[in-house]
């Protein structure tokens, strides 16, 4: 299968994973209990039946869930229009892209710096095996992945705001909101180091730990024996031979984080207060604001579906026997 | 025999693993053989019987939980076992290759082939990249590759053609000296015979030694000038083919070649050796076929025999043999 007929095969699949999601999407926002229309009037019980049924008409409530609700859904989706969120009263996605780049910065940077740390310790754990730096980086490695991301948030905010004097949550100073974060640049970065501390620790065991267990499996194979015995030292051996095919799980796992990136910050971005999707996705959910969070869904869900089309054509590159399976 | 001096001599090798459970598994014993410039030497026994540690341990690539405890390795008068590692690494491959068993496994499946054997040409400093590119070409032709295939991945050649591809590169640097550890393995009959073929076609063509570890004495006897046979670490016998295969003095030798069928008497039965080869780790005390030999009397259970020389470079360790000779 040549690699054309192989993308074409992933985009189908993805694309039906997509109208999978979709469909799923529209109806688990139906059955939640409770009623949208006391949601968003609260605890005003004085507005009269009329303006409550006013209300439902408005948001198209009134009529049958299918079809009628689910295909003028869908037409909206389809238009990139993803309703009105009910407690901000802007339009979802506006929301959604003013605080995905945010979600973005934080992730990201906190991504990159455990993928690198990660796989680097990983290595050095992996070929040093059975000694003091493996077992030191394993030990490690196991308590930073098990640690509840909003414990180790909270210790971490703790100690760097007291011994270390950062600022305890948001993205920039009170007196600097508003202006454009290129600009302010230095404020930014002193806010981003505790949160984005916090996430390095917590992907950093992960990563570490598979390509630890990826290249002892790798070194163990005869490639491995047969590069050793052309002469190749083992820093050549680790390089030419051991890392390539080591790092394919690892490109695996990079794609299903990185699908993850939008909701994977919830804990962090609550607990430092930081405006992202996070944040955004937890005052959606206690304000039972359904269109912010079903618009929420569909953009983690785009996400994960790009994300691992992205890895199977990033697989065909690094190994070549993908595309022949 | 030939008068030269040995291209590659093992003295008194000996060479322990480290078991997980804290035990010692003496994998080779005090094994020693020649082999002299262009010459084939055929090393057959059991598995687990040291074939594959014993080329292991000549190019210093066991694993960790390996140590030659004792013995020389000579190449050309030098002990490898003495220099350093980074002078180690100039001797692999550009003197002593190895054509690996089972060569699916043996080739780097994101790598491609022509890569492969280039990669070990510019290792060794040998020629810049466009004659090395030429050499590899050559290399695949040789061996009975187009060398159009040279960008192709391990995965996309058939099993004979991988185990082709590995000797194309195991001469890639022009070795004296070949190890080929059971070439054949996991290949049919057909492609099998094409193999050993091919290997004997290179070893004339270019004056190679070449080391077969098998345990086909069908393949020995066809292919090889001197045989080695290895027994439980130990090596039981070694001499000529013609003089071991026509008259086998060590008892494992005899009921070894008793076990393989033989088209000129294709109705008998074939023997069979009772028990199992001895675990390295829990080694019996005396000499270590004692337990299977039908031969073994009381002495094999306590003493281990020494290697009897037996004129014309045959040797074999057995007590019987140490008797006959002191009753000339």
């Amino acid at each position: 299968m040549n690699r054309r007929d192989y993308l074409l095969r992933k985009i189908f699949f993805s694309l039906v994973t997509l109208a999978v999601v979709v469909v799923l999407n529209f109806l688990l926002f139906r059955v939640l209990p409770g009623d949208p229309v006391r949601a968003v009037i609260g605890r005003n019980v004085r507005i009269s039946a009329d303006t409550q049924q006013a209300l439902r008409e408005q948001f198209g409530l009134d009529r049958p869930v299918f079809p009628d609700q689910f295909l003028t859904a869908l037409g909206q989706w389809a238009r990139g229009n993803l309703g009105v969120s009910w407690s901000l009263r802007k339009p979802v996605s506006e929301v959604l892209l003013a605080k995905l780049g945010n979600t973005l910065l934080l992730i990201g940077l906190g991504q990159i710096l455990s993928i690198i740390l990660g796989v680097a310790l990983g290595l050095l754990a992996g070929w040093k095996r059975k000694t003091a730096v493996d077992v030191g980086a394993l030990t490690f490695s196991l308590i930073a992945w098990a640690i509840p991301t909003f414990w180790l948030g909270i210790i971490l905010l703790a100690a760097g705001s007291t011994w270390l004097g950062l600022p305890t949550g948001g993205i920039v100073s009170p007196s600097n909101v508003g202006k454009p974060l290129y600009t302010v640049l230095p404020d930014v970065t002193h806010h981003l180091i505790l949160p984005t501390l916090t996430l390095t620790i917590l992907y950093m065991g992960e990563y570490m730990l598979i390509m630890r267990s990826s290249i002892m499996e790798v070194l163990g194979e005869d490639y491995i024996l047969t590069a050793k015995a052309k002469g190749m030292s083992h820093w050549q051996v680790l390089r030419k031979h051991a890392l390539k095919n080591a790092m394919l799980p690892i490109v695996t796992l990079i794609a299903i984080n990185l699908g993850f990136t939008v909701s994977g910050a919830i804990y962090v971005e609550t607990v430092f207060s930081y405006d992202g999707l996070g944040k955004m996705f937890q005052t959606a959910l206690v304000k039972q604001d359904y269109p912010l969070l079903q618009g929420a869904f569909l953009l983690l869900a785009v996400s994960v579906i790009l994300a691992n089309f992205l890895a199977d054509i990033l697989y065909t590159y690094l190994d070549p026997r993908v595309k022949a399976s | 025999m030939t008068s030269t001096e040995p291209l590659l001599s093992l003295r008194h090798l000996s060479t322990e693993f480290s078991t997980t459970d804290g035990t010692v598994a003496r994998a080779l014993e005090d094994v020693s053989f020649d082999v002299h410039p262009g010459q084939t030497v055929g090393l057959v026994g059991e598995s687990g019987c040291g074939k594959t540690t014993t080329l292991l341990s000549i190019m210093r690539l066991l694993p960790v939980t390996a140590r030659i405890t004792s013995g020389q390795v000579l190449f050309n008068g030098k002990d490898l076992l003495a220099l350093s590692e980074t002078d180690m690494r100039r001797y692999r491959w550009k003197e002593l290759s190895i054509v690996f068993q089972g060569a699916m496994n043996a080739l780097n499946p994101v790598m491609t082939i022509g890569e492969q054997i280039r990669e070990a040409i510019i290792l060794h400093d040998l020629m810049d990249k466009t004659h090395a590119n030429r050499r590899v070409n050559e290399l695949l032709d040789m061996v009975g590759i187009a060398p159009s295939r040279r960008d192709q991945y391990p995965h996309e050649y058939s099993g004979g053609m991988r185990q082709r591809a590995m000797i194309a590169m195991a001469l890639a640097c022009q070795p004296c000296l070949l190890f080929a550890d059971e070439p054949t393995t996991a290949l049919d009959v057909m492609v099998q015979a094409q193999i050993l073929e091919l290997l004997q076609k290179i070893q004339r063509l270019l004056g190679l030694a070449v080391v077969l570890v098998t345990h086909d004495l069908g393949v020995v006897a066809e292919v090889c000038d001197t045989v080695v046979v290895m027994y439980g670490g130990k090596v039981a016998e070694n001499g000529p083919v013609d003089e071991v295969y026509n008259a086998p003095q060590h008892p494992y030798t005899q009921r070894l070649l008793e076990a393989f069928p033989d088209l000129n008497r294709p109705a008998g039965s074939l023997a069979v050796i009772p028990g199992t080869p001895p675990r390295l780790n829990a080694l019996p005390p005396g000499c270590r076929f004692a337990p299977r030999c039908h031969k073994a009397f009381e002495r094999c259970r306590v003493e281990a025999p020494a290697e009897t020389d037996l004129g014309g470079g045959h040797t074999a360790a057995c007590h019987l043999l140490e008797k006959a000779e002191a009753h000339q």
